[in-house]
């Protein structure tokens, strides 16, 4: 068990209590425009404030994310799954709502009222992020090593040799041979560049993971090999994660348990493949259906 | 011939500025110096030189001398380039104070690009011009994102920078304006002085001020301030050297030197970067 000092506080890594959920959302609801007494007190039809104009991407999402599971998102486009994982990693800021992390002082403080610094400090050891565009993950001037780098620099490593020895680790373990740890990621094909956002994200062994949409954009076979990195990945470091898709596939080969969103709002939540099999709300039906 | 124009000095205030515009910055230098490496925005103001031309250091000096003080202006240590010239004559001419060449006689040495080889007594100040004072700006181009990131101590994408540099020359290749960390919080450009001068921030007995008048900042390292220049645990900082060559004026082998060729023969000799001092070795050691 590690303990990292920070201001003052100690936080216990690695604090395996199975029990406890890795994370716990509560009520998170991300509203886009400036919201009127309309929409705030009204349940909505759509997810489009007829008053104001305002667009509720994600209202009152809840649910529980157990250590080393694996959750999938699915929905139509607009239906708020990005929103969800985005507010997560603090791209953008929530409206209302909380998340808990067990491993932030031991789920008691609420992430969203967390300082800046504070948030920094989450995204860079709690959390890692890989998205759909690797422009948005990866610095395309540096090197590959060097944006793995970034993420141990900022966990306080200032010696060269370990960080290339550590980036060279994490990098092989992604299938992106030593010998062009050093060039660009630009360079790359787009199955390596989001091989390389997966190395980044999991660089100081975060106990969470976000992927958002990281097959989409892949041709069949990079998107065969991602997928089985992924799950080699989950099943060696026990790391919880948060799949976002609108590819059912993509749902079936990694989830454990699957949340379908529509406008927003999470229509049904359950085990993957009671989901995919026995399908509920009309919509996951008409979800359903389209695949097959 | 064309007569030269009268200019009504005493129309001016006592050294060019204002009260209000001195007291403005004076107040800005307090504030620069109660948070060590802090850039304070201040309003820059109009002076009879170009912006980028030493308008920040000058301001500083304008609004610190006081009747009694003696001035030394260097510019990449020397004190007879072009722009130390203009600007010790603005200084006399307006404030009708001393200046001199010795670093010991001046209580307020304004500078560009370098620091006089004779260290800082506890009664001095040292003004650096500052062309660019963000030392984030190599690595991000919004000023609103670098204030943000000094404000939340975010430091690793400029570490990342010298990574890179490491990975691709095999050593950190910022020759001047090398960028610190001034007592474990602010990391700041000390201005384009070369290495060799960085030490001389750390732990020193003198104020140094820092002024950009052209991107408006004014920051300050205070006397017996810690600062260190970035540098990784196996890829340390390090000065520049001479290999033992020394100044052919006056012979002195431990300070900065300029690499000087003879543009008849093309042979290379080395001469102090600091005349004042050379001068002063030169008298001390009896060579005309």
């Amino acid at each position: 068990m590690t303990s990292i000092q920070i201001k003052g506080e100690t936080l216990m890594k690695g604090n395996n209590l199975e029990d406890k959920p890795v994370l716990r959302v509560d009520q998170l609801t991300k509203r886009f425009g400036p919201g009127c007494s309309y929409c705030e007190h009204e349940e909505l039809k759509e997810n489009y404030c007829p008053v104001c104009g305002s667009v509720r991407a994600c209202s009152n999402v809840s649910f529980d994310l157990d250590r080393g599971e694996i959750l999938g998102i699915v929905g139509e486009s607009g239906s708020g799954k990005s929103t969800l994982v985005k507010s997560l990693y603090f791209d953008q800021q929530v409206t209302s709502g909380s998340a808990l992390i067990h491993d932030y002082k031991n789920g008691e403080e609420n992430i969203f009222m967390e300082s800046a610094q504070q948030q920094r400090y989450i995204r860079n050891y709690i959390m890692g992020m890989v998205y759909q565009n690797p422009h948005l993950g990866l610095k395309m001037d540096y090197s590959s090593s060097g944006n793995v780098a970034e993420k141990l620099i900022s966990a306080g490593h200032f010696h060269v040799g370990n960080i290339r020895d550590r980036s060279a680790e994490l990098l092989e373990k992604v299938e992106i041979p030593v010998s062009r740890m050093d060039e660009q990621p630009r360079r790359f094909s787009g199955g390596m560049q989001q091989r390389v956002q997966i190395s980044k994200a999991l660089a100081n062994n975060p106990p969470l993971l976000l992927l958002d949409e990281v097959t989409t954009g892949l041709d069949l076979s990079v998107q065969a090999k991602v997928l089985d990195l992924i799950r080699s990945i989950q099943r060696e470091l026990d790391v919880a994660m948060i799949v976002v898709s609108h590819d059912l596939g993509v749902i079936r080969m990694l989830a454990d348990r699957t949340m379908v969103m529509k406008q927003g709002r999470v229509v049904e939540q359950g085990l993957t493949d009671q989901i995919l099999e026995d399908p509920q709300h009309p919509y996951t039906q008409l979800l359903v259906h389209s695949l097959l | 011939m064309q007569k030269q124009p009268s200019f009504a000095m005493e129309e001016y205030n006592f050294a060019f500025l204002d009260e209000g515009s001195k007291r403005e910055i004076r107040r800005s230098v307090l504030k620069g110096i109660a948070i060590p490496g802090y850039q304070v925005p201040f309003a820059s103001r109009e002076l009879p030189i170009g912006r980028g031309w030493g308008t920040g250091g000058l301001q500083l000096t304008l609004s610190l001398l006081g009747k009694e003080d003696c001035l030394k202006v260097i510019d990449q240590g020397h004190d007879d380039s072009v722009n130390a010239v203009s600007i010790r004559k603005l200084v006399e001419t307006s404030s009708s104070i001393e200046t001199t060449e010795d670093t010991a006689e001046a209580s307020v040495i304004q500078t560009r690009h370098r620091i006089p080889e004779e260290k800082l007594r506890d009664d001095q100040i040292l003004v650096l011009q500052v062309p660019e004072p963000e030392p984030l700006r190599r690595v991000e181009a919004r000023e609103t994102e670098t204030e943000r990131l000094h404000g939340e101590k975010e430091y690793s994408s400029i570490w990342v920078r010298l990574y890179e540099d490491i990975v691709r020359y095999g050593e950190i290749t910022i020759g001047a304006d090398y960028p610190c960390i001034v007592h474990g919080r602010y990391i700041f450009n000390p201005s384009p002085i070369p290495r060799y001068d960085v030490p001389k921030l750390h732990q020193a007995d003198g104020l140094y001020l820092f002024g950009a008048g052209r991107e408006k900042k004014i920051y300050a390292v205070p006397p017996y301030t810690d600062v260190e220049p970035l540098q990784f645990e196996d890829y340390q900082f390090e000065e520049e050297e001479f290999n033992g060559e020394s100044c052919r004026l006056c012979g002195s082998d431990n300070v900065f030197l300029d690499e000087i060729y003879d543009s008849h023969t093309g042979t290379k000799f080395y001469q102090c970067s600091d005349t004042g001092y050379c001068h002063k070795m030169q008298k001390q050691g009896g060579v005309t």
